[in-house]
């Protein structure tokens, strides 16, 4: 068979090295009675050219966004991603391995790891970063529980309503069986105004957890919710977009504590959903308590210079029930992509990218409010991302309208905010052309009416 | 042969205005960008990165990646991993653009080739496993232990029981307590018996009507089928627990017991080991996780269901615990699993059992003159070997034999777990390696167990670097490069 090597004569030789008459005597320590008697009910194998055509006409029944023009985000984003990330990434010597249990023979993947975590501290301007976690949401909730055991206050975190719906979510579920209350500060106007925040902070709460730029692409006050958390002794979580600090100001500029991200936009496909990198970075003093894996610089015995997973006594084989988390891997593969996105970009192509997202975005914003139906949802500034309201409040109809039309126009909201039912998020990335924004407001100012959309 | 210079650290390699990327010219019509946001929202300097050109980077990163052991260079016997071949077609299949570039908001229709492949998975799983509901959400092994407990304790709360605590046996991964600590209930081991087994004694002893869940590895850590399965889950079911298989060792059983079938209620699958997903250098994985009936409402949504015709994502589950994580999972990792069980059907995973026990018990029955196997002298797919003996007779440790093993060009065994056997070696060839490959390990390990043990001591002496001195990363952590000054 296919990946087998041993052919039917080997496996008898080794049955009788072993002693035994045949390869089904080695599972009589199964009990007879929970022995599977038939063969499992699944498809007959296939060959590498049937299984090919197969999955090939799979995937013809999907839509990829470079078939179509994607104007979709919401945490999952359309960035160019260059040759040269899928060709050090295919190499069998990086994704074929392990996690780097023997340090002499690891030295590839553990300073990759160590020069993703400088590369991290750089860009966040923390301190420490660790060697990633699975994704967004679970790196936000990771780094919520972090803050629990940092400051000892397991009764209350504060969450901004304009976290990513999902992270929220996400972190709601870990919650849900300790005894911390989730308290969510509504953001109607597309941000938080510190006030409300202040009103519901005290000297129980854990942290508060900000995204900036938020969910809808505004911008947060950052630094002023910081402070509110910091005088009641609360810590600061910000969830950032590592595409927005090309321009914006580093998380820990603006004065978070523990700075997350979904890091897929450097350089990993969107690939429906996962996997993609959890970014997990924070001051110098929570080091210990960080969950995940850390790569740390050291010397051999020869005083060479080399690298070894370190900190160990905090995580789950050693410590157990006891450890800061239960995660046992990092995402090696995409912390790599990233890193080698970041180096390929540099601080001009990333700086580039988010000046070019900005700018396109923008003028995307603009043409869309040309449009009869289409208005802005919130007026504050944004990033790469706005909310636009619908006028006729026909959104699925619209969106799906696009859709047929070749645009992938936007998410709609009203799955997470019942109140934005008639509203949708539209992103622009460095991708889409002037062409592409003209053709999505055309499309979207041309379909203008509810009953015509219905019967298209 | 190694190449010092393109080694440097990236940020060493950096020279001011060198380029790696260049972006397209604006071809919108531009605003100033402070009439677009707050001054105040912008950095005063651009990003502190490194600033290299694209060949500096390939070679950089190519001549890193040659410092790696790897499956497709490696035999990488690592206990518990189960490293075994990672296909190629997988790669190029799961690469399709039709699989690698769709959003995950993108409408229904427009991805229902996915979404198929998506349910037709968790078909499968649900017939290797013998659990009928699927959650494919989970991003990792120890995710889905996560999400598992996450499930159980919704179930007993729906149902008005208070059940705080776990029993997971003394030799299981230290994910099973830890997940269970983060799922909010308290752990307490059981026993093993010298035998490898679980205590029956001490499972009855510590059974009690606060124990809401079972957690068992089985085939356990020490590569032993637990023969006392039936007992020891209805012993649990008989006070109203649940019992969760740890699903890390199935390759040894694939197609010839199912998990459902000997009672458990839920397990994880890891895709990147049983259904060979790439380990990537320590990830991604994935850890779908499969459930009794009427532990269903309770899932992560979404799931993908069929309906007149057409896939879809149900979010209608008003009992789910939520998500546990953004999206709908690490499906790249799932393409490569769907196309593992495809290419196999069930005739050749029944044969990747098969071979993964032969090797194991081919190898065991080889080594066990010099590295004795306390439990016994017949295992599943992987076995764990002490190496006591050695170490009162000449001095030599586990740690030294693994050491030792990389100068000949294999990867070391996963030792010193599982605890409950001294100075343990953990070893799962898996089923993708031929015999020659196992002759030429074990003549390898009765060569060094001849060495002088000074040898051993200093081992590895032919990798670029010899042991690192780990006590001094841990007293003084150095977790990044700092620029001068």
């Amino acid at each position: 068979m296919t990946y087998f090597f041993n052919t039917p004569q080997q496996q008898k030789e080794m049955c009788d090295a072993i002693g035994i008459q045949d390869v089904d005597e080695l599972f009589s320590q199964i009990p007879a009675e929970i022995r599977l008697a038939e063969d499992l009910q699944l498809p007959a194998a296939m060959g590498e050219l049937e299984l090919t055509q197969h999955m090939t006409n799979l995937a013809a029944r999907n839509y990829a966004a470079g078939q179509k023009i994607c104007f979709l985000g919401a945490g999952s984003y359309d960035h160019f991603i260059p040759a040269a990330v899928d060709a050090i990434a295919s190499r069998g010597e990086f994704y074929t391995s392990y996690t780097p249990y023997q340090p002499e023979v690891s030295q590839g993947n553990l300073q990759a790891t160590f020069e993703y975590q400088s590369l991290i501290c750089q860009l966040t301007g923390m301190e420490v970063s660790n060697a990633s976690l699975y994704d967004g949401g679970s790196a936000v909730a990771e780094a919520v529980l972090m803050c629990l055991s940092a400051t000892r206050r397991y009764s209350k975190v504060v969450a901004v309503g304009s976290v990513h719906p999902e992270y929220r979510q996400t972190t709601a579920t870990y919650l849900q069986n300790l005894e911390t209350e989730l308290v969510t500060v509504p953001t109607p106007e597309g941000t938080v105004a510190p006030e409300q925040v202040a009103a519901v902070v005290d000297d129980t709460t854990a942290c508060v957890l900000i995204q900036h730029p938020n969910f809808f692409g505004c911008l947060e006050e950052v630094e002023a919710i910081a402070q509110i958390a910091h005088d009641q002794g609360a810590l600061l979580v910000q969830s950032f977009d590592p595409i927005s600090l090309g321009l914006l100001k580093r998380p820990a500029d603006l004065g978070a504590d523990v700075a997350v991200a979904e890091g897929q936009s450097l350089g990993t496909p969107m690939q429906f959903g996962g996997p993609y990198l959890g970014i997990l970075a924070c001051r110098e003093k929570f080091v210990r308590r960080m969950p995940g894996r850390i790569v740390g610089q050291t010397e051999d015995r020869r005083g060479r210079c080399c690298w070894v997973l370190t900190l160990q006594t905090r995580e789950q084989h050693i410590r157990r029930e006891k450890a800061t988390s239960n995660i046992c891997t990092n995402q090696g593969l995409f912390a790599l992509r990233a890193s080698v996105y970041l180096a390929l970009m540099g601080p001009k192509g990333l700086s580039d990218t988010a000046t070019l997202s900005m700018q396109k975005a923008h003028y995307a914003a603009d043409c869309l409010w040309n449009t009869s139906r289409l208005g802005s949802a919130f007026a504050r500034p944004f990033f790469k991302e706005f909310v636009v309201r619908d006028g006729n409040g026909q959104v699925q109809q619209l969106l799906n309208a696009a859709s047929r039309q070749g645009i992938l126009a936007g998410v709609s909201l009203g799955k997470w905010f019942p109140e934005l039912s008639d509203c949708f998020l539209v992103t622009v990335t460095e991708k889409r052309t002037k062409s592409e924004i003209d053709q999505l407001a055309t499309c979207l100012g041309s379909v203008n009416t509810p009953s015509e959309i219905l019967h298209a | 042969m190694r190449n010092r210079l393109a080694t440097k650290l990236l940020f060493e390699l950096s020279q001011p205005d060198r380029e790696g990327s260049r972006l397209p010219a604006c071809d919108v019509p531009e605003q100033n960008i402070e009439d677009m946001l707050p001054t105040s929202a912008f950095a005063t300097s651009p990003p502190e990165l490194p600033e290299l050109s694209e060949p500096d980077v390939v070679r950089h990163y190519t001549n890193l990646s040659t410092l790696n052991m790897s499956v497709d260079t490696h035999f990488y016997p690592l206990g518990s991993c189960t490293m075994k071949y990672n296909p190629k077609r997988n790669e190029r299949l799961a690469a399709l653009p039709g699989f690698s570039e769709l959003h995950p908001f993108q409408p229904e229709e427009t991805i229902q080739g996915m979404l198929q492949l998506l349910h037709e998975l968790q078909q499968m799983l649900a017939e290797i496993s013998g659990l009928p509901a699927v959650s494919l959400q989970p991003a990792a092994g120890a995710h889905g232990e996560l999400t598992a407990l996450m499930v159980a304790a919704a179930y007993f709360r729906d149902n008005n029981q208070r059940r705080t605590k776990v029993l997971a046996p003394d030799s299981a991964h230290g994910t099973n307590p830890a997940s269970a600590a983060m799922a909010g209930f308290e752990t307490i081991a059981i026993k093993s018996l010298p035998s490898g087994y679980v205590d029956m004694r001490d499972l009855h002893n510590k059974l009690d009507d606060q124990v809401g869940v079972l957690m068992i590895t089985n085939p356990n850590t020490l590569g032993l089928f637990e023969s006392e399965i039936g007992q020891i889950v209805n012993a649990v079911h008989e006070r109203g627990g649940l019992v969760y298989l740890d699903g890390a060792n199935m390759n040894a059983i694939l197609g010839m017991t199912r998990p459902g079938d000997f009672g458990a209620d839920m397990m994880h699958f890891n895709p990147h080991k049983t259904f060979s997903g790439p380990h990537g250098g320590g990830g991604p994985g994935a850890g779908p996780i499969c459930v009794v009936d009427f532990l269903q409402p309770y899932l992560p949504v979404p799931n993908v269901v069929h309906d007149q015709d057409l896939y879809r994502l149900d979010f209608d589950r008003p009992k789910s615990i939520g998500q546990v994580r953004s999206f709908f999972g690490n499906v790249g990792v799932l393409v490569r699993a769907y196309a593992y069980i495809r290419t196999h059907g069930p005739d050749g995973l029944k044969q990747v059992a098969q071979n993964a026990v032969l090797n194991a018990n081919y190898v065991l029955s080889r080594v066990r003159h010099i590295l004795p196997v306390p439990q016994g002298n017949r295992c599943m797919h992987e076995f764990v070997a002490t190496a006591s003996q050695l170490k009162n007779d000449k001095g030599i440790s586990a740690m030294d034999i693994a050491k030792r093993l990389l100068d000949f060009g294999f990867h070391a065994p996963t030792v010193y777990f599982p605890t409950t056997v001294a100075e343990s070696m953990m070893i799962e060839p898996t089923e993708t390696e031929s015999r020659t490959t196992l002759d030429a390990f074990a003549e390898t390990l009765f060569r060094i167990t001849d060495e002088p043990s000074e040898l051993l001591h200093e081992a590895p002496h032919s990798t670029w670097i010899s042991r690192p001195n780990e006590v001094q990363a841990a007293r003084h952590p150095v977790t990044r490069w700092k620029p001068a000054g």
